[in-house]
Parts: C-alpha cells; sequence; structure tokens
C-alpha cells in the first residue's frame, strides 16, 4: 500500500469540473513531480489532499493517506493529519506568513496544538527546526517578525512549520517560483535533505519542467483537469511518448530563430549610454538625531547598448537591476553620474523636455494583470503612448496606429474594443508589448517580462521579442534572474551583483563561461532541462 | 519603537498648537466687538468696557493669546460670562455626566459589533449574515434621537424602568445615576454599533482570504481557533480606527441625545453657551474637546504599534 492513493478522483466547483479522474500514488520517501501549466488542476490536486477546499468545490473519487480515506474523514480527524501527518508549502512566501506574530510562535504553535507539549518544549522544537531549516538562533531569534525576513528566509520559516513534526507527506506547492535561481536552488536542495532524513514522501508541483525533474523520482503531467502521463522521471521526459508531454519539453526548452543582424550591419553610434550610475536610497534611522547611513543600489555602473542589440541584465533579487532601469527609463534620478539616451542627457531633466526621448523608450512588466487599467478599453490602453508624439493622433488615425500594433503582436485589430479582463495571461501580455512599440521606440526595457507565463506562452512571447527585433529593429534591455530567456534572445549580457556589474560579454560566453563568483552561482543554480534529463538518466540507468 | 511614539507625540503637539490658534482666532473673526456681542445690542457703553476690560480685550493680540494659552496649561479656563462661576467648575460638573455616559456608550457598541462582525464574516452570505447585516444597515439609517424616543416610551413611559431623562447626580447614588445614563447610552451605541459591526466584518473577511490564514490551516488548527488567534488581530487595525473617532463623537457629539434625555453633559454647556453667546466658555470648551481628541488619536497611534509590530520599526 503506498502513502498517497489517489483513483479516479474528480472535483467540480458549482458545474465547471476541475478534476477528472485523477490517478496519483506516492511512497515514503519518494518524490513526485506535479507539473502542468496554470489552470490544469495541480494546486486543486494538493488541496483536495489537505481537504483545504473552497467550501462549494465538491469531490468525488477515492484518497486514501495512510490508510485513511481523506474525502470521508470528518474535519477533527484532518486537523489531526493536516500539520502532523501532512505538510505543506506554499508559493509566495512573502504572505504565508502572519505579520503579527514571530516566527517562534508561528512555528511553535502547530507543535503544542499536536503534541500538547508546554510552551517551553514547544519552543526548544520551534529552536531545533528553525537551525535545520539553516535560520541559526544568532541571527534569527524566535522573536524575529516575519518582515524582518527576507523571502528565501520566510519561505525557510514555512518550511520549517510544515516539517516541525516530521510529517510522512509534504507537499510543496511551486515552492521557489518566487525566489530568484540561488535562493531557489537552496531551498530544493533543503526539501531535498529533509526528505532523506526523514523518508518523508514530497509531493512537488511545479509548472518548471526543470526543477521538477532535477527533484522528482516520478512525474505526473496534467492538463485541463486530467493526468496526461505519468511515470518514471528520466525516461518519461527523454522519450517524451505522450504529445503533449514533448509540447511542455520542447516550449521548455525554447530558443526563438533569430538571424544575426550585428554581423552584417555594425550600427555604429551608441543608443544609451550609462556613466558611472549610482543611486542611494535613506537607510534605516537608528536614532532621530543621527542621519542614516544610506544604502547604496546601485554602485557606479557604466555601459552602453547599440541601436537593434537585445542586451541581458540578469542578476538576483534585490541586485539594484529594476533600480537601474528605473533610472534609465528617467522614472527615477540617479544619485550620481549620467545617463544619455540618442545622445541627449536625461538626467536633472524636467517632464517636458524628456518627452521626445519617453516616445523612443518603452516598458513591459512583469505581471500582465497588475499593467492594465480594467476599467479602460484596448484601444485606450494601447494609445496611450501616443501622448509623448509631436501631433496626437485622433479619432481614425489613432485607431489605426492601434491596429497596426495589435496585428503586429498577433491580435486581431477587433480586440481593441475589448477590456483587458476578456484576454488571458499570454494575450495580455502581447498588449504591453502592443502598448510598449505603438510609438516605434528605440529601445524596450523588459523587467522579467515572461516570468510570470507558462512555458508554452512564454515561447511564444519569446518568438514575439525576437521577431520585433528583427522587424522593427528594436534594442531590448530585459532584466531577468531567469537565464533561459538570456540565452534565448540577448545577444550580451550584464551580471549585476550587489549594485555594481561584476560581468559582462556576450550571451554565450559569459553564460557557458562565467569567471565572476556572482555569474559563476547564478549559472550553476539554474535549473537546466537538458543537463537535469542527462543527469537522472545516469542515476536511473 | 521609540521613534514612532516621539514622531507620533510630536504630530499630537503640533496639532494642538495649531488647534488652538484656530479656535482663538475663531473668537477673534467673529464681526464686531466679542463684549458688546456678549452683551447684546441693548447693552450700556459701560457695561461693555467693563466686560472688554475683564476679557482684556485692549491688549495686543499676540499678549492675549499667550495669556489665554499659558491659562489654558494650568487648567485655569476662565470664568463663564453667563453663569459668573469658573468654566473649570462647569466642565468638571459636566464631565461626570458626559465621560461615564460615553464610556459605557463605547464599550456596548464594542461588545455589540465586535462579535457581530466576525460571526458576519465568518459565516459570508449564509442567512446569518444577511440577518445580521441587515439589521446593522438598518441601525445605520435610523437616527438615534428617533431610536432615544422608541427607548423612552417602551422602557420608561410603559416599563417604568428607568426615569424618562433628567440625571439625579452621582451623589444620588451609583445605581440611580447610572440607571437615568443607560438608556441614552444605548441610544448612543446601537448606530456605532452598526457601523463598527460593518468595519469589522468587512475587515475580517479581508484578511480570512490572507494567504497566512491557510499557512495556519494547514498547520491543523481548526477555523475558530485560526479566527481568533490569526485573524483577529490582523483585522483590528480599521477597527481601532473608527473606534477612536466613535469615542472623540460620543464625547463632543452626544449633544442631541443629551437634548433628548435632559442630560447636563458636555454637549449641552456648548450648546447653551452659544445661545447665550458665552464666547468664554465657548472657546475654552472647544479647545478642551479638542485636547481630548487629540489624545484619543494619540492613544490609537500607539495601540497600532501595539497590535502590528511592522509599524514599530517604521520610520
Amino acid at each position: 500500500m503506498s502513502l498517497l492513493e489517489i483513483e479516479k478522483l474528480s472535483l467540480n466547483i458549482g458545474r465547471v469540473p476541475i478534476l477528472k479522474d485523477v490517478d496519483l500514488t506516492l511512497d515514503a520517501g519518494e518524490v513526485m513531480g506535479l507539473v502542468g501549466e496554470s489552470g490544469s488542476g495541480k494546486s486543486m490536486t494538493a488541496l483536495t489532499v489537505m481537504q483545504l477546499l473552497p467550501s462549494v468545490a465538491k469531490a468525488k473519487g477515492r484518497v486514501h493517506f495512510d490508510g485513511i480515506d481523506i474525502l470521508a474523514a470528518p474535519e477533527p480527524a484532518m486537523c489531526k493529519l493536516r500539520g502532523n501527518k501532512i505538510g505543506m508549502v506554499f508559493q509566495e512566501p512573502m504572505t504565508a506568513l502572519n505579520p503579527v506574530k514571530t516566527i517562534g510562535e508561528q512555528v511553535a504553535e502547530g507543535i503544542r496544538w499536536h503534541t500538547r507539549a508546554s510552551r517551553a518544549e514547544a519552543e526548544d522544537r520551534a529552536r531545533k527546526i528553525l537551525d535545520r531549516v539553516g535560520l541559526p538562533a544568532k541571527k534569527f531569534p524566535l522573536s524575529r517578525y516575519p518582515h524582518e525576513l527576507s523571502g528565501g528566509q520566510r519561505q525557510r520559516v514555512v518550511i520549517a512549520i510544515a516539517c516541525a513534526l516530521k510529517p510522512k507527506l509534504l507537499i510543496a506547492d511551486e515552492p521557489t517560483t518566487a525566489l530568484d535561481v540561488v535562493l531557489q536552488a537552496q531551498i530544493l536542495d533543503l526539501l531535498r535533505d529533509l526528505v532523506d532524513e526523514n523518508r518523508m514522501g514530497l509531493l512537488l508541483i511545479s509548472h518548471d519542467l526543470a526543477v521538477v525533474t532535477e527533484m522528482s523520482d516520478r512525474i505526473t503531467v496534467m492538463r485541463h483537469g486530467e493526468v496526461m502521463e505519468t511515470g518514471e522521471t528520466a525516461p518519461t521526459l527523454s522519450a517524451q511518448d505522450h504529445p503533449y508531454t514533448r509540447q511542455l519539453a520542447q516550449a521548455s526548452m525554447h530558443v526563438p530563430a533569430r538571424a544575426k543582424i550585428r554581423g552584417t550591419e555594425q550600427p555604429t553610434h551608441d543608443l544609451l549610454q550609462v556613466e558611472a550610475v549610482s543611486r542611494d536610497y535613506p537607510g534605516h534611522r537608528t536614532s532621530l538625531f543621527r542621519k542614516p547611513e544610506p544604502m547604496r543600489a546601485v554602485d557606479g555602473v557604466s555601459f552602453s547598448m547599440k541601436e537593434g542589440q537585445s542586451t541581458a541584465l540578469v542578476g538576483r533579487s534585490g541586485c539594484g537591476k529594476s533600480t537601474l532601469a528605473r533610472m534609465i527609463l528617467a522614472l527615477d534620478q540617479p544619485t550620481g553620474g549620467a545617463i544619455r539616451f540618442m545622445g541627449e542627457q536625461l538626467t536633472g531633466r524636467d517632464e517636458a523636455a524628456l518627452k521626445p526621448a519617453r516616445r523612443n523608450m518603452q516598458v513591459v512588466f512583469q505581471d500582465p494583470y497588475g499593467s492594465f487599467n480594467p476599467r479602460h478599453k484596448v484601444e485606450r490602453l494601447v494609445a496611450e503612448p501616443l501622448h509623448t508624439l509631436e501631433k496626437q493622433p485622433q479619432g481614425s488615425e489613432r485607431r489605426d496606429l492601434v491596429a497596426r500594433a495589435l496585428h503586429e503582436v498577433g491580435l486581431k485589430p477587433a480586440d481593441m474594443d475589448k477590456y483587458p479582463h476578456e484576454f488571458s495571461g499570454g494575450q495580455r501580455q502581447r498588449l504591453s508589448i502592443a502598448r510598449a512599440i505603438i510609438t516605434r521606440p528605440k529601445l524596450v526595457v523588459a523587467d522579467e517580462p515572461v516570468s510570470a507565463l507558462d512555458v508554452s506562452i512564454r515561447a511564444q512571447i519569446l518568438d514575439l521579442f525576437a521577431d520585433l527585433n528583427q522587424q522593427l529593429g528594436v534594442a531590448y534591455l530585459f532584466i531577468t534572474h531567469d537565464l533561459s530567456v538570456a540565452r534565448a534572445i540577448t545577444d550580451d549580457v550584464m551580471v549585476m551583483h550587489d549594485g555594481k556589474i561584476v560581468e559582462r560579454g556576450k550571451t554565450s560566453d559569459v553564460l557557458g563561461n562565467p569567471q565572476s563568483e556572482a555569474a559563476k552561482a547564478l549559472v550553476s543554480a539554474s535549473p537546466d532541462l537538458r543537463r537535469a534529463i542527462a543527469k537522472r538518466l545516469q542515476e536511473q540507468g | 519603537m521609540t521613534a514612532y511614539l516621539t514622531k507620533r507625540l510630536l504630530i499630537a503637539l503640533v496639532t494642538l498648537a495649531v488647534a488652538s490658534v484656530v479656535v482663538f482666532s475663531m473668537i477673534e473673526i467673529v464681526p464686531g466687538d466679542p463684549a458688546r456681542l456678549m452683551l447684546g445690542m441693548n447693552a450700556t457703553a459701560d457695561a461693555v468696557q467693563a466686560l472688554r476690560d475683564q476679557m482684556g480685550l485692549d491688549q495686543p493680540l499676540l499678549v492675549r493669546y499667550v495669556d489665554w494659552v499659558s491659562r489654558l496649561l494650568t487648567f485655569d479656563l476662565g470664568k463663564s460670562y453667563t453663569y459668573n462661576v469658573p468654566v473649570r467648575d462647569l466642565v468638571l460638573e459636566r464631565s461626570v455626566v458626559s465621560l461615564p455616559l460615553a464610556m459605557i456608550a463605547l464599550a456596548l457598541s464594542t461588545l455589540i459589533a465586535i462579535p457581530v462582525g466576525i460571526f458576519s464574516a465568518e459565516r459570508r452570505g449564509r442567512l446569518a449574515d444577511t440577518i445580521s447585516m441587515g439589521a446593522a444597515q438598518i441601525g445605520v439609517a435610523v437616527p438615534n434621537f428617533w431610536f432615544a424616543l422608541l427607548l423612552i416610551y417602551v422602557f420608561a413611559v410603559w416599563l417604568h424602568m428607568v426615569p424618562a431623562g433628567g440625571f439625579p447626580g452621582w451623589s444620588a447614588g451609583v445605581w440611580p445615576a447610572l440607571k437615568s445614563l443607560i438608556l441614552p447610552a444605548i441610544a448612543l451605541a446601537l448606530p456605532q454599533a452598526a457601523i463598527l459591526s460593518r468595519v469589522t466584518r468587512s475587515a475580517m473577511l479581508e484578511v480570512l482570504g490572507e494567504d497566512y490564514i491557510r499557512t495556519a490551516r494547514a498547520k491543523g488548527m481548526p477555523r475558530n481557533v485560526v479566527l481568533w488567534h490569526h485573524a483577529l488581530r490582523n483585522a483590528l487595525i480599521p477597527v481601532l480606527t473608527i473606534l477612536g473617532l466613535q469615542f472623540a463623537f460620543l464625547l463632543a457629539g452626544a449633544i442631541i441625545i443629551e437634548n433628548v434625555f435632559y442630560l447636563p453633559g458636555l454637549g449641552r454647556l456648548i450648546f447653551q453657551a452659544i445661545t447665550q453667546r458665552d464666547l468664554i466658555v465657548v472657546e475654552s470648551v472647544v479647545m478642551l474637546l479638542v485636547a481630548v481628541v487629540v489624545l484619543v488619536n494619540l492613544l490609537v497611534d500607539i495601540s497600532y504599534a501595539i497590535v502590528d509590530p511592522r509599524l514599530r520599526t517604521r520610520r
């Protein structure tokens, strides 16, 4: 008998079927990867095992955990299992902890609840598990509050809560999606060690095929609430017998076709020059009367970009890459240094003087859901940058421009009369791109433009970026912590660390043979599907 | 924490200083001679001059302001023109009615509103939620003086349980005094409770959708434990804000209810002083009420920091 047995699980919310005949088994000490795109039912499967579904959800089928019929278990019995025999780790570490309780209280709470231990005993055990997940007492006393910790540290606290009572089953739902690659590698290592130590079963949910391949013994591929394929990780992914598995794997490794424009006609003058730019933020005030030490987010950065060039700015979260991007976009003023765009100084200019520069540089943000006013129609949203033009197009001229931009990003001109909520995430990112190219800019700054998207959508958007680079000759500055994006569509890469650019060069050279410590750390932590499958094949024979 | 408290304290002091200037100049802006205004049109020139001397109106503006503020700081509020007694005595005499009334009303409103709000949030969309929020809607809409009349009709006129109005004074004993305050307190509390329960409900609903509630549930804590241990404290900030505003209103704004029940409270004191053009009383009592409101807001700010650790470290 397996630790977890799911047979013919179906789930409806109202009349909408969410899961259909899902089968899944997991043994003690085994890691099962559950992959699929958003909306495929991965999280719902996990929440069914926890019985933390919304109250309107109706589940049918058989879910047995350690011999207990989960679907028939009454709520008090489930409370005994949750946090005790089954632990769960969630995607978003920034919001997963209660902001008004100390980390000690939050870890000890579950221990006291399940074991009826005294407060002192529970705190003692909380201390031990926090030490184990890499939060030593000296720097992380039990009295710390969540807001005093970084995202990676908070995720360690969540793992400590889930693993405090050595559960038989750990469910991790996208545990590293919100973290940068170096933190991701650390958290995955920690999970793997905890599984080995306690012979836990781990159900690892992810949309990232490479992560799942590195971690799991077996994988289950889901789509539209159904299991497409299940099997040993390496053979399944190398054979790619199922068409959907093949589609996922290929989308994960997708590299857009790009003709080399830089070899043929080398542009001579610089589009963007960044000279010794720094940015300080006011530091944390320790006394009312002493001036706080400033925090230097960007530290003496210099580089230049040519027309039509596609450059990646990579680095871990908090390294200063977004601050640098904001200054290039003239949304923030540098503390020191100068930025020139098309020969014009950007620093210290007022808004009116910046207008010509603004029309030639546009931006695409990470979150395709948050970057549109939901009450405006697409026509108005996409036409927004047109106000930077000398002569502002009106009426049919404006509609023509919007229609052209929509056509260029693969949407229909008729879409301009719709509202943003009528589009999917991928389509919304196309809208963001349409908005960015409508003024025919020379430079588009894209801040993590594909990291919120599913792999197949991601592949399409990368193709679109590559295509527009060819057609319009627009230069890109891609800000990302995902090296596969950098590899796919950039010519050059700059590695940023602690506010400084520590390494730069041709993308293939830098990422193939990194020299600086920061670049080496990024490259070795980045999950790579090909490498992971090869490694798995060796291990599994 | 110290930085936060120091900043809040400074803000409170600056607010008081600005308010004192505003209150003082309001009296100055009143067209015509304050002394003549107080005495009425028929007063003799001698009488007006005598009052001007008494009020020090012939001195320069700045001197009078400094003089007024320094007297206020020693709790010397001047002498009422109509009653011919120190304003301080008037205020003390009225406060022993208004302060207990406000506190009873606030306690009632909190005790009703917070459990109802939590109860409704927990049963969102179910019958109990619909009924309690419907009742709250009526509570917000009904004018409190009309509700007060209804209470008087039922409990005083019909059931004879409490007096219909008036205040016997604390010297008549605690129970009779409390009995005469209970109906006005209920009349004041119910509309406040209606607002507060809606605020509590929506704050709770927002918090219950947060990720950390799911984390707590995944620890194996039952729903009601999560509700009280994790959700309530996070929902408290908006509730505290409304509570602070309500206390200020209850203290100074109970004027209509005080009139309905014929209670000698602070609200009626100001009301009477205004109709009698007793500017000295108006000036001092308004300033005093401003000080109380500022103090209450300061207490609310401090309680934010106690509830939410993130505020303690914020600059």
